[in-house]
């Protein structure tokens, strides 16, 4: 796979311009990123830190001296005529991350990260042959990071990029966007008939811009080559484009040409040498990413794996997660961990303050789990307090026990042979009656409490 | 390493410049001359040289993440071909 | 109307300037009236500014009231037409930037702004600094002032022959292969070429971007080294600029040259030299010796590989540089059935045929399959030539050679033969390669009259060195102080 990661530097990586996202066209733009005549270029020094943070995070090496190219090639979106990458020495290489896909840890490798400009973007008229560009775009920092041909299905494939936009957004380098194109991917997809050693040739999907699309597409690809196969065809090395109505990857063949990138170190560019104190200092102030925290979570807040894994592998579930049961010390971090678990899209969306007094009406017996529940659900709608919809609902739990017990008394009446199975010794049958009283008392009665009212009636 | 006449088609193709009859022999006839000349280069044993690529050694030339004013975009677009609603336009790409 | 002010060096209008003798606007008014009346005989000029030379001697004015003056303020200069200046179109000599007005100052540009010197307009040059003749500018050729069947040299042939007609009071100039010290040399100016990184290549437009060097051309070498000290030293917008301070370029004028070691480097003085170039450089050589200067007979063994390693260096930055030429966001955009054809009809009609030459040949040295025969082979080459220089510098201050194998030649002698015109800058083209300075004197006239220039080259950041001996050199001679027949 090659992930196109855009950094989140306030300015362009060869010039001052905004890098925000949605700006009028070319509002965001000067003579350096707009490749006029004359301009020269000069490299943001955030953009390497934030290249090398990636590049750290992900157990590269990188190299001590990196040197940027030219790769030429017209198209009206590339101001200059060329884009200004990196070739022949990349900034880092040699690196991996470890995934897991069904319970079974896979290493991924990683080839390379390097650091380019992003070009412009083209919007095409619908109703005459033109095309407009906007070259706000162009000269926003890219890292782009390549891996090896390891990954063996498309849920390795989504898991592994999965990995990487987690890791972006740990170091805080990446907003993690696909649909806005801050994250996008290529993917290479080839087969290998069992028993032959050689990967068959491959195709270059492109066009995904979501985990949803990657998966979709990889798995029509190989349905298709492997069909190709069974008839005795060929697969035919070539681009193609996931095209998301019609759910299929679409050939690009005759739409591009062969490619002579002419790469050579670009003259306008010094060297990039990177000294070991700078890599080291880089080193000690990475953030905790998620493999640490992961196992942090299971000895700090004795948590399962699977909880700790869930958590951290959403730096803003973890971050959440983590200042709730900081915040809430009464709070078990395990009973937390489940709440985030059940519903993890709700729990990362409200603040931690909510999660924790939400999580705390529950402890109390105020509401609840099921009442909860629906009362998150509003406050993701709604954005209104939990004590508030509470409130609004008239949602309070009955913790009253001669009130239940009358209920409980008429269910007893009205469900004799459940009675006596349970006096026959089937526990199981408490289920039944605690179900009942719920329904009664619509979801309101406390469920702890209704356990005691019938076993001591029952008893 | 003689030029064919397809490998300058080839070439002017890569450099988009579109030749004229006449100029196709012509080029090819003063791309040859010009290539005889440059192959002297063989002749000289580099193993081992390191390319120069910058005659300063200058390293690690940065410029701080700051945004700085840019062109506004009349500025921008004021040399520009052909021009709409604050974009450049060109003949659609198929 | 007071005369003679055009035929003045920098140094003795400034002080005319700052002695109230003459005022900055007079003095542009009588440059802009010379350029109208004369410069038909010559096209030295692309673009006059008459407006804006205006408005920048009205500031000089104002400067030199105010007691601000710089030795630039008010001081007549003409620019290469390769250099940006904001709201004044910038050609390079080509079609398809006929129109360009660029939105962005140079930074020399800038800093001579800042220094009050005036801007009579942008001087012609080969396409894009691609020639030694001027005769490939789209705007026609330049004429040699000493003789108008003549080219002045390229590719700043514009600036040469109009400091040599006293069309400008100097000029800027680029020096890619020897562009600043060839036509110097062919119109009998002073021609400097500084080390690569001391002046700011931003908007410079590319040709090739490690070559490139902005620097005067002058009728002095005071001149140059006024002219240069105003455009010297860091420029954070320029990744390639030497993060090191210029010295007073001025300082070691007139001091004595006794002891100096001069390095002659025997491969600059083999066959193809023209026999009165020969004689006039060994006679300067004599000069210097009697100023007491001592010959050495140097070495630089891989001279022979530069012209073919230029040609494989600069050609492929070149088709790279040129790539941008598009029709898309500037420039000439010619029509076409569809994209493809609208890249490939623009940079047909847009680029002339030398320019577009260049290109087919870079684009194929950088090609696959060809990229390691070619452009690392000539980059390996490189790195032998800087090492021949500094090998050379350790036994000398500076180096002597002829700057051209021949004096001016004819109007269309060579234009149909690319090769031979690229080997008149056989002399020239090391010191970009090696990245070290050189300059261009007058020493002599062949016998047709046309000038010859010798050249002294330095080590990096050497360009004290160069002033100092050319200096010496220009008191001790008057071929600076004849004036062509113009």
């Amino acid at each position: 796979m090659e992930v196109h990661a855009h950094l989140l530097t306030a300015s362009k990586i060869f010039c001052g311009c905004a890098t925000g996202f949605g700006a009028p066209p070319n509002t965001q733009v000067c003579e350096v990123c707009l490749g006029m005549p004359g301009s020269l270029p000069v490299l943001n020094h955030k953009a390497v830190e934030f290249a090398l943070k990636m590049a750290l995070a992900t157990n590269c090496r990188v190299n001590p001296e990196s040197v940027f190219a030219r790769k030429n090639y017209f198209y009206p979106d590339l101001p200059k005529g060329y884009q200004i990458s990196q070739y022949e020495l990349p900034l880092a290489e040699h690196g991996f991350l470890d995934i897991k896909v069904e319970g079974h840890a896979r290493r991924i490798g990683i080839t390379r990260i390097h650091m380019e400009e992003d070009a412009g973007k083209l919007i095409h008229s619908e109703s005459r042959p033109v095309s407009c560009v906007d070259f706000n775009r162009t000269g926003v920092p890219l890292i782009e990071i390549v891996s090896e041909p390891d990954m063996r299905t498309p849920e390795e494939a989504v898991e592994y990029l999965k990995g990487l936009r987690n890791i972006l957004l740990y170091l805080e380098i990446c907003d993690g966007n696909m649909e806005e194109g801050s994250l996008r991917c290529d993917a290479n997809i080839s087969l290998r008939p069992v028993g032959q050693t050689e990967l068959g040739a491959r195709a270059e999907l492109k066009n995904m811009n979501s985990f949803r699309f990657v998966k979709a597409a990889l798995e029509y690809e190989i349905k298709r080559q492997r069909a190709l196969l069974a008839a005795g065809r060929e697969i035919v090395q070539e681009t193609r484009l996931w095209d998301t109505a019609a759910n299929q990857t679409v050939s690009m063949r005759g739409k591009e040409e062969a490619h002579d990138y002419r790469y050579f170190p670009d003259p306008d560019l010094v060297p990039l040498r990177i000294e070991a104190d700078w890599l080291e200092s880089l080193r000690k102030n990475l953030p905790e990413l998620p493999a640490a925290r992961l196992n942090r979570f299971q000895a700090e807040f004795g948590l399962p794996e699977y909880d700790a894994e869930v958590l951290t592998s959403d730096k803003t579930r973890a971050d959440n997660f983590e200042a709730t049961v900081k915040d809430f010390p009464h709070l078990s971090p395990k009973q937390v961990s489940n709440w985030f678990l059940d519903d993890p899209t709700s729990m990362s969306t409200i603040t931690p303050a909510t999660s924790g007094s939400l999580l705390t009406l529950v402890e109390k017996g105020t509401i609840s789990r099921n009442q909860a529940k629906e009362v998150l659900k509003e406050v993701v709608a709604t954005g209104k307090d939990p004590e508030t919809i509470i409130k609004e609902k008239g949602l309070t739990q009955i913790s009253d026990a001669s009130a239940l017990e009358v209920a409980a008394q008429e269910i007893i009446n009205a469900n004799p042979k459940e009675a006596a199975d349970y006096r026959a010794g089937k526990t199981k049958v408490m289920g039944f009656f605690v179900g009942q009283l719920m329904k009664q008392t619509r979801g309101q009665a406390n469920p702890q409490l209704a356990n005691e009212i019938f076993q001591r009636l029952l008893g | 390493m003689a030029l064919t006449r397809d490998e300058v088609l080839h070439v002017a193709n890569l450099a988009r410049l579109s030749l004229a009859p006449e100029e196709i022999e012509l080029f090819t006839r003063q791309l040859n001359d010009i290539l005889a000349y440059v192959s002297k280069l063989q002749e000289l044993d580099t193993a081992g040289v390191e390319p120069l690529a910058h005659v300063i050694p200058v390293f690690n030339v940065f410029r701080e993440d700051a945004v700085r004013e840019g062109l506004d975009r009349d500025a921008a677009l004021s040399n520009a071909p052909a021009r709409e609603e604050g974009a450049f336009v060109v003949p659609r790409i198929i | 109307m007071r005369e003679g002010f055009h035929s003045l060096s920098i140094s003795r209008l400034a002080a005319r300037l700052a002695r109230g003798e003459v005022s900055a606007v007079e003095v542009t008014e009588a440059m802009l009236t010379r350029i109208k009346e004369r410069d038909g005989e010559l096209n030295t000029y692309i673009t006059v500014d008459e407006a804006g030379a205006r408005a920048m001697a009205q500031e000089a004015e104002a400067m030199l009231a105010r007691g601000e003056a710089t030795p630039l303020t008010g001081i007549p200069l003409a620019l290469k037409d390769v250099m940006v200046t904001r709201g004044l179109r910038t050609t390079c000599g080509s079609r398809i930037l006929a129109n360009f007005i660029p939105p962005y100052d140079a930074a020399v540009c800038a800093r001579l702004r800042q220094a009050g010197a005036v801007f009579l307009g942008k001087v012609n040059m080969d396409e894009f600094a691609m020639g030694s003749s001027t005769e490939n500018s789209a705007f026609g050729p330049s004429r040699n002032p000493w003789n108008r069947d003549y080219i002045p040299g390229g590719s700043s042939g514009g600036s040469a022959a109009a400091v040599a007609a006293d069309l400008c009071i100097a000029s800027l100039g680029s020096d890619t292969g020897g562009s600043i010290r060839q036509p110097a040399s062919l119109c009998g100016v002073v021609g400097l070429k500084p080390t690569y990184g001391r002046v700011s290549r931003y908007g410079l437009v590319a040709y090739a971007s490690s070559l490139d060097q902005i620097g005067p051309l002058t009728k002095e070498v005071r001149d140059a080294a006024i002219l240069l000290q105003a455009i010297a030293g860091h420029d954070p917008k320029d990744s390639t600029s030497a993060p090191v301070p210029a010295p007073d370029y001025q300082e070691r004028l007139g001091r004595e040259i006794k002891g100096m070691k001069i390095g002659v480097p025997r491969e600059f003085f083999g066959a193809g030299l023209d026999p009165e170039v020969a004689a006039a450089v060994k006679e300067a050589l004599q000069t210097l010796t009697g100023l007491g200067a001592e010959l050495i007979e140097v070495s630089l063994p891989h001279t022979e590989y530069a012209v073919a390693t230029y040609y494989v260096l600069a050609v492929a930055e070149a088709s790279s540089n040129l790539a941008r030429y598009d029709g898309v966001k500037y420039g000439l955009r010619a029509d076409g059935k569809n994209l493809l054809e609208v890249y490939a009809q623009t940079r047909a009609q847009g680029f002339g045929a030398e320019v577009r030459r260049r290109i087919m040949l870079g684009t194929y040295a950088l090609s696959a399959g060809y990229y390691e025969a070619y452009y690392k082979k000539a980059s390996q080459v490189r790195a032998l030539i800087r090492r021949d220089f500094e090998a050379a510098f350790r036994q000398c201050r500076v180096l002597a050679t002829p700057v051209a194998p021949t004096p001016a030649f004819r109007l269309g002698e060579k234009v149909d033969d690319p090769l031979t015109m690229y080997l008149s800058d056989i002399f020239t083209i090391s010191a970009n390669l090696g990245g070290i300075p050189g300059i261009s004197v007058p020493c002599g006239f062949s016998s047709r009259g046309l000038p010859i220039g010798l050249q002294l080259m330095g080590p990096v950041f050497g360009e004290a060195d160069l002033l100092q001996a050319a200096y010496a050199f220009e008191q001790a001679t008057d071929f600076h102080r004849r004036k062509p027949p113009f």
